[in-house]
C-alpha cells in the first residue's frame, strides 16, 4: 500500500492512501471535533464538523470522508473553521429541545461535550422548541425525539452493521424524524433485533436503556468497532 | 431502421401534408386555457367546411407566447391567433379561405419573435409531440443516424467538447468534458440520465421542451449513449408534469417500435434503452447524487462528492447525468458541426439559453437567445417590461439559488460569468421580473422558505440553518428585528454557504445575500431602532 505525506496544521503527516483526513489527524495525534462519524459507522459526511481547509482548494472539505492526497497542507482550526463549528452547535442546540439537566445522557453526552470542546457556551438563535413525541412502547428502549441530532448514527448501525433495517430517516428538513419499520412504534416492529446496537451509538440521550434515569446513561460506544472489525478483518480485539 | 426508411418516413410525410396547417399549441400552457377544446373544436370545424382535404390541424408543442394562449397558428399565411375560444373556430377556419376575421392576432414581426434563435425550440411549435413521423420529417434522427455510422464514440465526444456547450442544468460544467470522463472510465456497465426533476419556482423550459418535442431529448440521449458507452438511460421527471411523462412514453414506445431504442440501433451493434423514473415531488432530487439514490430506490438525499457521478454513479458505476435541455442541444450540434455551435454566443458560454418569463412583466413565455443577450432586450424590448406602467426592480434568475439583479445591471449580458458577477447565477433558466410594488426582503424571505421546506435534512446547516434564517427573515418582515439580528443572517448566510453538503444548501442564501447587497435599505428600513444607550435617551440635564 502506497504511502501519501501531507502537512496537517503545519505538522508532516504519513497516511496509507486509502485513509482519510479524520483518520491520518487522529493519528498523528491532532483532534477534530465529528458527530455524525464513529468507528465502524460507514461515514456520510452530514454534521460538517469536522470541515477541513486545503490549501488552493475553494471548498471546505469534510475530512471523515475526504481521502488524503500527497503534498496537500491540511487546517483543522481555522478561526473560520472555528466559528463554523459553533455555530453548527448552536444550531444543533436550538433546533430541539436538549435540556441536560434532565437528561438520562448528562454527563455522557456527545453533543454536551462538544458544546464544552467548540466553545459554545450560550445559544445566539431563537429556540424553536418544537413539540415531540417519545417512543417508550419498546420493552428495552426508549427513543426521545427531542433529543435527536438527526445524525443517522443509529440508522446506519441497523442497517450496515446489525443488517436489520428497521431504523429509517421519515419527512425532510426540520420535520425529519427517525422511525422504526414504517412509521410504527418500536415496540411493533416486526424486523427490530433488539440488538441495541443503535443505542450504543446514539451520541445523545436520544436513544437510551429503560430504566435509566438521570445522568445514567452511559454506553459502549467501541463496541461497534470491535463488532466490525471482528467482522472484517477476523481479529477480535478489545 | 436504416438511412432508405428514414428518408422514406420523412417524404411520405411531407407528402402527406396538406395546403394549409393550423397549429395548436397543446402544451401544458395552453392546454389549461383549455386547447384541448379550441383543437376539438377546430377538427369539428374543419370537418363542417367540408376542407378535410386541404387543412390539417396538428396539435403541437409551446408557441411561445404563454400569455396569449391558448395559441394557434396558421400555416402557410405565418398568422398567429391568440386567446382562442372554442366559439372562434369557425371564424378562425373560415380565414384559409381569405374570410377576415376579427380574432385577436399576435405581432410575429414583435421582438418577442424577432429576437428568438431557436436551437433547443427548434421544432416546439412546430411538429407534433406524439408522433415521431412529425419528428423524423423535421430531419429527426438524421443526427442519430450520422453519429453511429459514420463516427466513434471519441470523434462525438470531440464533437461535443468543440461546441464549447455547457451545462444547461445551472452550473455550466463543459458538457464535452462531462462526457470524456464517463467515456474514459473503464467499467462494464455505464448509465446515462436525463435531468428532468425542473423544480425552480417560475421555471417550466425542460417542461415545454419534453412536451413539444420529446423526441429531440430521446436523441441526444442515445448520442450521448453511444459516445460514452452506456447501455441503459433513465430519464427522472418529476410527477407535476403529467402531460410531459405521458409524451414521453409515447416517444419512448414509438422509438422502440422503428429501431431507434432497444437492440441494435440504427441496426448497429449499439444497444440502448430508456426507462422513465417519476419523482416524488423533492425538489432536492434535482441534485444529482440525490437523483441517483431516488432511482436506485433509496431516500433521495444527496452524498458528497468526489466519487462524482461521472466515476461512481448509478449503483456505483460511471453514470452521464445531463439536464433536459443540453441533451436537447444535441441532436442540431451533431447535424450541423461544432464550429457552428461554437459561433453562436459569447467566447466562454456558447450557443443558445432558453428562459422562462415570468413574473410582473407584459409578456409571459419561453424564449430562446444566445447567450449575451443583455438582460434590458430580454426584459424589455422582447418582455415589453412591467404592465401597466410599472417600473421593472429587479429581475430574479436562478430560483431559490439565485439571485436578483437590480434594474440598474440590465445591461448585463446573460452568460455564465457575467451573472455570476452580480451574484446571482445563470441557474436553469426561470426568469422572475419584479417590479416597484415588490418588497425584496419578502422575496429572500419566499425563496428562504422554499429552501426550509426542501432541505432534505441530513446535514446540519442547510436543516437547522434555513429554520434560522427564515425565522430572522420573518423578524425583519414583521419589524421585530434589529440591527443584531441582521448581522446574525448574515452570519449564517456565510456560514451555510460554506458549510453545506450539497448545492441546495450552498446556494440557499444567495437570494438573501444578493437582496442584501444591491437592496440593503429595504431591510434597514425595517429594523428597530436599535435599543438606546440611556446617556443617549436622555437629554443632557446635568449628567455631563
Amino acid at each position: 500500500m502506497a504511502a501519501k505525506t501531507l502537512t496537517i496544521d503545519g505538522q508532516m503527516v504519513g497516511a496509507a492512501e486509502d485513509q482519510t483526513i479524520l483518520e491520518a489527524a487522529r493519528d498523528a495525534g491532532i483532534h477534530i471535533p465529528t458527530l455524525c462519524h464513529l468507528e465502524g459507522v460507514q461515514d456520510v459526511g452530514a454534521c460538517r464538523l469536522c470541515l477541513v481547509e486545503v490549501t488552493g482548494i475553494n471548498k471546505l472539505l469534510p475530512a471523515c470522508v475526504t481521502k488524503v492526497t500527497e503534498g496537500w497542507e491540511v487546517r483543522t482550526s481555522s478561526e473560520r473553521l472555528q466559528r463554523y463549528r459553533r455555530m453548527v452547535v448552536e444550531l444543533l442546540f436550538a433546533e430541539r429541545n436538549h435540556v441536560c439537566a434532565v437528561c438520562v445522557a448528562n454527563g455522557h453526552c456527545e453533543l454536551q461535550n462538544l458544546a464544552v470542546s467548540v466553545g459554545m457556551d450560550h445559544v445566539r438563535f431563537d429556540y424553536q422548541h418544537p413539540r415531540l413525541d417519545v417512543d417508550l412502547s419498546h420493552r428495552l428502549f426508549g427513543m426521545d425525539h427531542n433529543r435527536c441530532v438527526l445524525c443517522t448514527r443509529c440508522v446506519r448501525t441497523c442497517w450496515y452493521i446489525e443488517g436489520a433495517g428497521t431504523l429509517n430517516v421519515a419527512g425532510r428538513g426540520e420535520k425529519s424524524k427517525i422511525i422504526t419499520d414504517l412509521n410504527a412504534p418500536w415496540g411493533d416492529s416486526t424486523t427490530c433485533t433488539s440488538c441495541g446496537k443503535c443505542v450504543m451509538a446514539c451520541p445523545t440521550g436520544a436513544l437510551f436503556y429503560r430504566g435509566v434515569t438521570v445522568a445514567e446513561m452511559e454506553r459502549d460506544r467501541g463496541h461497534l468497532e470491535y463488532i466490525v472489525t471482528a467482522r472484517e478483518k477476523k481479529q477480535w480485539i478489545v | 431502421m436504416v438511412l432508405e426508411e428514414l428518408v422514406q418516413i420523412k417524404e411520405q410525410e411531407l407528402a402527406s401534408r396538406k395546403k394549409f396547417t393550423l397549429r395548436c399549441c397543446l402544451a401544458a400552457g395552453c392546454v389549461s386555457s383549455n386547447a384541448q377544446a379550441v383543437k376539438d373544436a377546430l377538427d369539428r370545424a374543419v370537418k363542417e367546411a367540408g376542407l378535410e382535404n386541404e387543412v390539417e390541424v396538428r396539435g403541437v408543442g409551446c408557441m411561445r407566447l404563454c400569455c396569449e394562449g391558448p395559441l394557434v397558428a396558421v400555416d402557410p399565411a405565418e398568422v398567429l391567433f391568440e386567446k382562442v375560444a372554442p366559439a372562434d373556430c369557425d371564424a378562425l377556419v373560415a380565414t384559409v379561405k381569405g374570410v377576415p376575421s376579427q380574432l385577436k392576432q399576435g405581432d410575429l414581426t414583435a421582438p418577442f419573435f424577432k429576437h428568438q434563435l431557436s436551437i433547443v425550440l427548434e421544432n416546439c411549435g412546430l411538429v407534433d409531440p406524439d408522433r415521431i413521423e412529425s419528428y423524423i420529417a423535421a430531419d429527426g434522427y438524421l443526427a442519430l443516424r450520422n453519429v453511429l455510422r459514420e463516427m466513434t464514440p471519441q470523434e462525438v465526444v470531440q464533437l461535443v467538447t468543440r461546441s464549447g456547450l455547457r451545462g444547461r442544468g445551472g452550473a455550466g460544467y463543459p458538457t464535452g468534458l462531462k462526457w470524456a470522463t464517463v467515456a474514459k472510465t473503464t467499467s462494464s456497465r455505464k448509465f446515462v440520465i436525463c435531468n428532468a426533476d425542473e423544480g425552480d419556482p417560475g421555471a417550466f423550459m425542460d417542461r415545454s421542451v419534453l412536451e413539444s418535442d420529446p423526441h429531440r431529448v430521446i436523441e441526444g440521449m442515445i448520442i450521448a449513449a453511444y459516445a460514452v458507452g452506456a447501455d441503459q438511460g433513465f430519464i427522472y421527471v418529476r410527477a407535476e408534469y403529467p402531460l410531459a411523462i405521458q409524451r414521453l412514453q409515447t416517444a419512448i414506445r414509438q422509438a422502440k417500435q422503428y429501431g431507434l431504442l432497444g437492440s441494435g440501433v440504427f441496426e448497429s451493434p449499439f444497444n440502448f434503452n430508456i426507462e422513465i423514473r417519476i419523482g416524488a415531488g423533492a425538489f432536492v432530487c434535482g441534485e444529482e447524487t440525490a437523483l441517483m439514490a431516488s432511482i436506485e430506490g433509496r431516500r433521495g438525499q444527496p452524498r458528497p462528492r468526489p466519487p462524482f457521478p461521472a466515476e461512481s454513479g448509478l449503483w456505483g458505476h460511471p453514470t452521464l447525468i445531463n439536464n433536459v435541455e443540453t441533451f436537447a442541444n444535441i441532436p442540431p450540434i451533431a447535424l450541423k458541426g461544432g464550429e457552428w455551435f461554437a459561433g453562436i454566443g459569447t467566447e466562454r458560454s456558447k450557443g443558445t439559453k432558453v428562459f422562462a418569463l415570468a413574473g410582473k412583466i407584459t409578456n409571459t413565455g419561453l424564449i430562446e437567445v444566445p447567450m449575451g443577450t443583455p438582460l434590458r432586450t430580454i426584459v424589455e424590448e422582447m418582455g415589453g417590461g412591467a404592465p401597466e406602467g410599472g417600473q421593472i426592480k429587479a429581475v430574479q434568475t436562478g430560483g431559490p439559488s439565485g439571485g436578483c439583479i437590480p434594474a440598474s445591471q440590465l445591461d448585463t449580458p446573460v452568460d455564465y460569468e457575467s451573472l455570476a458577477k452580480l451574484g446571482s447565477i445563470m441557474g436553469s433558466g426561470g426568469m422572475i421580473v419584479m417590479d416597484q410594488t415588490t418588497n425584496m426582503v419578502d422575496v429572500a424571505r419566499f425563496f428562504m422558505e422554499f429552501c426550509m421546506d426542501e432541505s432534505c435534512g441530513k446535514c446540519v446547516p442547510c436543516r437547522a440553518g434555513t429554520v434560522q434564517m427564515h425565522h430572522l427573515l420573518r423578524k425583519v418582515m414583521d419589524r421585530k428585528a434589529t440591527s443584531r439580528d441582521l448581522a446574525k443572517l448574515e452570519e449564517l448566510c456565510d456560514m451555510v454557504k460554506n458549510t453545506s453538503l450539497c448545492g441546495l444548501g450552498q446556494t440557499a442564501p444567495n437570494p438573501v445575500l444578493s437582496t442584501l447587497r444591491y437592496f440593503r435599505n429595504e431591510y434597514l428600513e425595517l429594523l428597530q431602532p436599535a435599543p438606546k444607550q440611556p446617556s443617549a435617551a436622555a437629554p443632557a440635564t446635568g449628567i455631563f
